[in-house]
């Protein structure tokens, strides 16, 4: 064995090349998803730093850190835009979708390399008119762009953060075609569907979504800009449009795209979980066809967004009750995510300590969602702090948190690196804590009836924003933390190996960092995934190099 | 700063029964919470590596904790669906005989009127234990007229008249707050309803003088933008009377066919700013369109004018 780790060691990797235009005319599946990493990475950090000032601002009734009501809109403007279509859409699919789905099936690229390369610049250049908003001028309609304020009314940068927001659009369809093709036409031989890993199946399905659903909300954010600039009376009343309709276009996307955000986060859960169990995965076809279930039934739940905007009582009683069919497919999974602890040889190492993170706060935040479906609690905490307290908590609380759990999961692998697996659990317990008194609270201001986009607020709310502003101090220190520690850890010696979680499947199989190729020789698949033992993993204890079956024939 | 409380005010009928509805909600809310919370934690324990407990033959699929984990909150969640939408709908139409108030909302400020002539500006004020229908539109963007302390909401739309009712059921003053983000000043635009004992209210509404009431300004209204000249008097004009209109179907003439539609708000106000989409059969096309012409306020007082102008044929 250790001959072979030898000869690992000396065979060129796909970091090998330093050079700029390596990186830059790379159509290597694996840098692009580190080009999106580091795209992602500093996006959230922005988008991080509005969230910080507009936390600063509201720890007091009146407006003081900033002066003025506008400069408090821009902000939560600019942390919806970017935190959404520049971190959450990207994350998970982008970053470990890129980098992971072609190793996992056993192929050497996506279908379309260029294509990638392509889906990538097209975010840069999203992004960068992003960026040029934010320091000249900002935009002030809330990530929502609700017409006819956004096309009549505001007198801030909409046509550009419209043409943002349309342009990055592509990158994620592209970027949804380019797997589907490759999970339909590139499979390992042996790799039958129900072999995926449920990594696979998740991004698949959020793939799915992001085909179909972006061309809609590109077409509304179009239209925007054409009433805009043109007058043409499309949303705006006056000019004989109707500003609801705008709404419906864009919860017909906005609605999938929680899922584009989510469900990816199941899929690296659905990895972490068994593995730091040592046994194969509670239900994996219920697992699996739960993603295509959210999927399909993601489009059809859009109206429950809009239950007091004057649409017909029936319409509000259909998406009400769709709105819990779908919850039906997320409580199959965190069920069985929890089952697979069952007789299981459970390590609470770092990514497991963000995985179960995500199932606690990701069921707290599908719970609360239950209860925004119920028609009568709805037109209470509509447009209050009780929808911000929920979405968060399915998308910094959900997607987020397995991000981070992904990320340490498959550093190993991209980097060749371990990292500090002390820092490593002290950031996920920070996060955990950090996050729950950062939000917890705002539910009780929600129903206490504090509205959102409020830039001061009556002096009774005072104490729970205070415990919200204190609680993302603490979030803070647990999101830089990783950036400190992973970074420091390419100092260290690629000395990871190939598989240091003894892991199942195909990405495991290959050396950390994997060849440019990712395989030296095509993988053949012989087994089911996940094919953990618990008794092994206890006999072998911590020496073991592999108590799971290998899934690659030599 | 020590006013600290955690549970809204439960001012009007329908608090206390949205109220019900959440703490059910929220129980179940904490039981599947702490359920998964201790699944997890005490299989994280009794399984963790090294303790000597039996892990032979773990399960991988079972067809019945399948069907119970889809079955179980299947049917919560349709329980609370219904109990939701029951409330909902109960809520939508108001109970007949509510008091009626109009609203216009504006960038960045509340504009209220009462049937009786008074108006206020950020205040809402209202007798205590009697239904209030509040029939709102705006003048520029979207707002949403909320009142938490009778978990009421709604959106108000330009363009198009949206309603909202409730019966006050204590007295007080409560928060009223825009809900939908409106631009610079959204979180100023924020005033007080004050729910007060009919006495009271009758005594408050008479304080501004012996105005005319908003009937009587429409009725003003009405003969200022020459809707008089053809809707009464004069016939040399052929134009619909509109005593007793509102609130009966209107025959519309659509190409060949004639179809009933129902002369309510809605109606009143489109055939005022598009005159020529609906024409009642028999008539011609004849009248101009008042879109930009005409404020909000002009024509609500107009249309409040017609519809009383119903209520007197009716009686009669």
């Amino acid at each position: 064995m250790s001959a072979v780790a030898v000869e690992f060691q000396e065979r060129e990797d796909y970091l090998q090349e330093y050079t700029l235009k390596s990186w830059l005319l790379t159509t290597d599946h694996k840098r692009i998803g580190l080009l999106y990493m580091a795209t992602i990475t500093l996006f959230f950090f922005i988008g991080g730093a509005t969230a910080t000032v507009m936390r600063l601002e509201l720890m007091t009734p009146q407006g003081d850190v900033l002066y003025s009501p506008d400069a408090y809109n821009r902000l939560f403007t600019m942390h919806g835009v970017v935190m959404i279509f520049f971190f959450l859409v990207p994350s998970i699919p982008a970053v470990l979708g890129n980098f992971l789905i072609p190793i996992m099936i056993g192929a050497r690229d996506l279908a379309f390399p260029i294509l990638n390369l392509l889906s990538w610049y097209i975010l840069m250049i999203g992004g960068a008119i992003a960026l040029w908003i934010l320091i000249f001028g900002g935009i002030d309609t809330g990530w929502t762009f609700y017409t006819p304020f956004s096309t009549m009314f505001s007198n801030t940068m909409v046509v550009p953060a419209a043409a943002a927001v349309f342009i990055t659009g592509f990158s994620s369809i592209l970027t949804g075609l380019n797997f589907i093709v490759t999970i339909h036409t590139m499979r390992a031989p042996g790799m039958t569907w129900f072999r995926l890993p449920l990594f696979v199946w998740a991004i698949y399905a959020t793939s799915l979504i992001q085909v179909l659903a972006t061309p809609v909300v590109a077409i509304a954010i179009a239209l925007v800009a054409v009433e805009r600039v043109l007058r043409v009376g499309v949303f705006d009343p006056a000019l004989g449009g109707d500003p609801i309709l705008f709404q419906h276009l864009f919860w017909f996307y906005s609605h999938p795209v929680v899922y584009i955000m989510v469900l990816p986060g199941m899929g690296v859960v659905a990895e972490i979980v068994p593995c730091f169990s040592r046994r194969p995965i509670f239900g994996y076809r219920f697992i699996a066809f739960s993603s295509i279930a959210i999927a399909v039934l993601g489009f059809l739940v859009w109206g429950h967004h809009m239950f007091v905007s004057g649409q017909s009582m029936y319409a509000g009683m259909i998406f009400s009750m769709l709105s819990y069919l779908i919850a039906i497919p997320s409580a199959i999974k965190v069920f069985n995510w929890t089952a697979t602890l069952y007789k299981g040889s459970v390590r609470l190492d770092t990514p497991m300590l963000y995985a179960l993170g995500f199932i606690g706060l990701f069921t707290l935040g599908g719970l609360t969602g239950l209860m925004l479906a119920s028609l009568a609690i709805d037109v209470h905490v509509h447009d209050t702090y009780f929808v911000v307290a929920h979405f968060h908590y399915i998308m910094v609380g959900g997607a987020v948190m397995a991000y981070l759990g992904g990320i340490h999961f498959w550093w190993p692998k991209m980097s060749g690196r371990m990292y500090n697996e002390l820092l490593g659990k002290l950031s996920a317990l920070i996060v955990f804590i950090g996050f729950n008194l950062t939000f917890f609270p705002q539910f009780v201001l929600g129903y206490l009836g504090m509205p959102r986009r409020y830039y001061e607020y009556p002096p009774e709310f005072q104490v729970l924003n205070v415990m919200s502003t204190a609680g993302a101090s603490i979030l803070a220190v647990g999101y830089v933390l990783p950036l400190v520690y992973l970074l420091l850890s390419l100092r260290n010696p690629p000395d990871a190996g190939p598989n240091p979680w003894r892991a199942t499947g195909l990405e495991w199989q290959t050396t950390s960092p994997p060849p440019v190729h990712n395989f030296d020789e095509p993988p053949v698949v012989m087994e089911d995934p996940y094919a953990y033992s618990p008794e092994a993993a206890e006999a072998l204890d911590d020496n073991g190099t592999g108590d799971g079956g290998s899934t690659l024939r030599r | 700063m020590w006013n600290f409380p955690l549970f809204p005010d439960q001012a009007s009928i329908s608090a206390r029964q949205v109220d019900a509805l959440y703490f059910f909600e929220l129980c179940m809310a904490a039981f599947f919470t702490i359920l998964i919370f201790i699944l997890i934690v005490s299989f994280a324990v009794r399984y963790r590596r090294g303790t000597q407990v039996d892990r032979s033959h773990p399960p991988v699929v079972s067809r019945w904790m399948e069907v119970i984990w889809i079955g179980v909150p299947l049917f919560l969640g349709l329980t609370m669906f219904t109990w939701g939408a029951i409330l909902y709908v109960r809520d939508y139409e108001p109970p007949p005989g509510a008091l009626e108030v109009y609203v216009v909302g504006k960038q960045w400020m509340w504009y209220v009127q009462h049937a009786e002539g008074r108006a206020e500006i950020n205040e809402l004020h209202v007798p205590l234990g009697q239904a209030i229908k509040l029939t709102m539109t705006s003048q520029d963007v979207i707002h949403s007229f909320y009142i938490p302390a009778f978990r009421v909401k709604q959106d108000v739309v330009p363009g198009r008249y949206t309603s909202l009712w409730f019966a006050p059921m204590k007295v007080g003053r409560y928060h009223l707050f825009c809900a939908e983000y409106c631009g610079t000043n959204h979180s100023g635009m924020v005033g007080w309803v004050s729910v007060m004992e009919p006495v009271e209210f009758q005594q408050w509404l008479s304080q501004a003088g012996t105005g005319p009431s908003v009937a009587e300004q429409g009725e003003r209204l009405f003969v200022q933008y020459h809707c008089a000249g053809c809707h009464q008097g004069s016939q040399i004009v052929h134009a619909p009377r509109l005593e007793g209109v509102y609130g009966r179907p209107v025959p519309i003439q659509q190409g060949n066919e004639v179809h009933f539609t129902l002369a309510d708000e809605r109606y009143l106000r489109d055939s005022v700013l598009e005159p020529k989409r609906e024409v009642v059969a028999g008539y011609q096309p004849l009248m101009p369109s008042f879109k930009d012409q005409i404020s909000e306020q002009d024509l609500l007082k107009i249309i409040a004018y017609i519809k009383s102008i119903g209520a007197k044929e009716a009686t009669r």
